[in-house]
């Protein structure tokens, strides 16, 4: 369903005239077109990509949800650094310019250091893409997630099990289940409120022990993502 | 770079003679059509002449026709002003699944906030509305069927006749959102045997900001805007006398020369999409395959996404449109698309292309020109690799 829910009696929200302005910057910036539409280190046949000899390959995603990433990287293992990264997404022009300018992010200047490359976060990618539509930060989590993904599989296929980093969900409504994931996931789908977040994940509806928690955590990833408290 | 415009199912340009015909009334006649003199007398004759037109095209009389402010308010006034002056009656409606949202956020709403029972109807893999679906779901206490006459995103074309005679013979009232079919397909109302109609301005060559709403006479309605009771007090509001001008104008032009229009845009709308699926693989066309608006194309695209073609067909001036999740604020595909059952990975690459009267053979031309191009390029950089089969019904 594409309606907006509707919202009854006051009037306005505090944040009406803020979205309007919002949906201006719709049309993206000049690095994120083109990186769209000049995208870096990609394959450019199929050949290649069989023929491609990764040591690392993470995959994130789904199809059904209208996103999915696929990074190839190749590792400096004297240096600990990435010295190539490859890429294929499934998605609108955001996550394409995204997961471009992560991959040149991650290989120049002779390449990142590994540890380093598994600190980045989606705001270091929007950063660099000087700007995201506000509605479009979500379609950027992806490529940081699938670099983290290709590392894993790297420090797997290496020998180095110990420095595998769990993507950590924690059970915050114990009642719900419902993670810290969930919520960053909610806050980048653009929920705003704790309330909005309760209406997407049902938090804090049954174990009202974690509202505080469930609040503080909002207000972390939307100053994380958005740069708001 | 030439603009070719394919979104003229989101809204058309104003027909030059419309705008001519609407001239008249900004600066010279500017009055008030409830003013007792002069001024006020010639907006009255150019109102009820409009009237006059429009009962023409819809062949009803001319009290049956209300002017409103758009597609979105005939339909609320529709869908509430029936509810609301029924309810004594039944509280039951009955709608369709892939209707404009107009629609079903006002039953939604009455749903939540007024008591009514709303029963949305499954569409078939085309799009269409079952008659036989409508027959098993009225009951006792149904007042009102709702379901649009073609549908705005795959124009698929439903069976208006055959529904609302079911609805009649169950003494329902039926009210249709004909707002794509305006221009482009028959609006008698006696034969379409509807007892509310909408249609607006704006997707047939008139102005933005005015619709209409024709019931029947003897229709129990409520306004839903009150005050000064103009529109025979079902739609208070001084009357925007060019808007409406225009409104009447365009839809007498465009009812004089629809059959060779629609002709004319149905060769072009299939070179189209003939065009794009042999020379494209893993690609369908959404909808209906011959019960359709004759300038809908809804192709769906496998294994990329509809906002990322947009935008490479903007680039070479294409304007087109798409029901990915990544262009709508919700973060959802088209209810339209799902609605057809088309499994969700499928669902995030379909297009539409909407043509109009400007478009000509060289648009079409141009477009299967770029578009093999935009899609390989899109697709070699795509890890997804969806099969047909599964997908087809």
């Amino acid at each position: 369903m594409r309606g907006v829910e509707f919202k009854p009696a006051i009037y306005p929200d505090a944040c009406a005239l803020k979205r309007a302005k919002e949906l201006e910057s719709w049309f993206y910036t000049d690095v994120v077109k083109d990186h769209f539409f000049n995208p870096r280190n990609i394959f450019k046949t199929r050949k290649e990509i069989d023929d491609y000899r990764p040591d690392g390959v993470g995959i994130v995603g789904s199809p059904a949800c209208g996103d999915l990433m696929k990074m190839w990287i190749r590792v400096d293992r004297g240096a600990d650094r990435i010295i190539e990264c490859k890429w294929q997404t499934f998605g609108c022009a955001s996550a394409i310019a995204s997961t471009s300018i992560l991959s040149v992010i991650v290989t120049e200047n002779g390449g990142m250091a590994l540890n380093d490359a598994l600190k980045l976060t989606p705001r270091d990618v929007v950063a660099h893409l000087v700007d995201l539509p506000k509605r479009k930060i979500h379609c950027s989590v992806l490529g940081t997630k699938a670099l983290r993904a290709a590392i894993n599989d790297y420090f797997k296929k290496s020998g180095q099990e110990s420095r595998i980093v769990v993507e950590g969900a924690r059970i915050i409504d114990k009642v719900m289940k419902v993670t810290d994931r969930d919520i960053e996931e909610a806050v980048l789908d653009g929920a705003v409120r704790f309330e909005d977040v309760q209406k997407r994940t049902k938090i804090g509806i049954l174990d009202k022990s974690c509202i505080q928690e469930a609040e503080k955590l909002v207000r972390f990833y939307r100053e994380r993502y958005f740069g708001e408290k | 770079m030439k603009e070719i415009y394919l979104d003229n199912a989101a809204t058309t340009f104003v027909d030059p003679r419309v705008k001519e015909a609407m001239d008249d009334y900004w600066h010279q006649n500017f009055g008030n059509p409830s003013s007792f003199h002069t001024a006020g007398l010639r907006a009255l004759r150019a109102l009820n002449e409009s009237r006059e037109t429009v009962a023409g095209v819809l062949n009803c009389a001319p009290e049956e026709v209300v002017f409103t402010g758009s597609g979105t308010e005939s339909i609320n006034m529709a869908i509430k002003g029936v509810f609301r002056a029924n309810k004594s009656r039944g509280r039951h409606i009955i709608t369709s699944a892939t209707e404009h949202h107009a629609v079903l956020e006002t039953c939604k709403y009455l749903e939540k906030h007024e008591g009514a029972e709303l029963t949305i109807l499954p569409v078939d893999s085309y799009g269409q509305v079952r008659p036989e679906a409508l027959e098993k779901a009225i009951k006792k206490d149904t007042i009102l069927v709702t379901i649009m006459y073609a549908n705005n995103e795959i124009g698929t074309i439903n069976r208006i006749c055959e529904l609302s005679a079911i609805a009649k013979k169950h003494n329902v009232l039926f009210h249709s959102d004909a707002c794509q079919a305006g221009g482009l397909l028959e609006i008698d109302t006696k034969k379409l045997g509807v007892d509310l109609l909408t249609l607006n301005g704006s997707k047939l060559y008139g102005p933005k900001g005015v619709g209409l709403l024709y019931i029947k006479r003897g229709t129990k309605i409520h306004p839903i805007i009150h005050g000064g009771g103009q529109e025979f007090g079902l739609r208070s509001g001084t009357e925007s006398i060019p808007l409406i001008v225009g409104f009447a104008t365009a839809l007498r032009l465009a009812y004089d020369c629809r059959q060779e229009e629609c002709k004319r845009l149905a060769a072009l709308r299939d070179k189209l999409v003939r065009g794009i699926i042999s020379s494209i693989p893993k690609t369908f066309l959404n909808g209906h395959p011959v019960e359709r608006l004759p300038n809908n194309a809804n192709i769906t695209f496998l294994d990329i996404e509809g906002e990322a073609l947009l935008l490479h067909l903007n680039e070479h001036g294409i304007y087109a449109s798409t029901g990915s999740a990544c262009s709508s604020r919700s973060l959802e595909p088209s209810h339209v698309i799902l609605a057809l059952g088309l499994p969700y990975e499928a669902s995030h690459g379909s297009i539409r292309f909407s043509l109009g009267r400007h478009t000509t053979e060289e648009d079409i031309d141009k477009v299967l020109e770029v578009l093999p191009g935009i899609v390989q390029k899109l697709r070699n950089i795509s890890p997804v690799d969806i099969k047909m089969e599964g997908v087809l019904r």
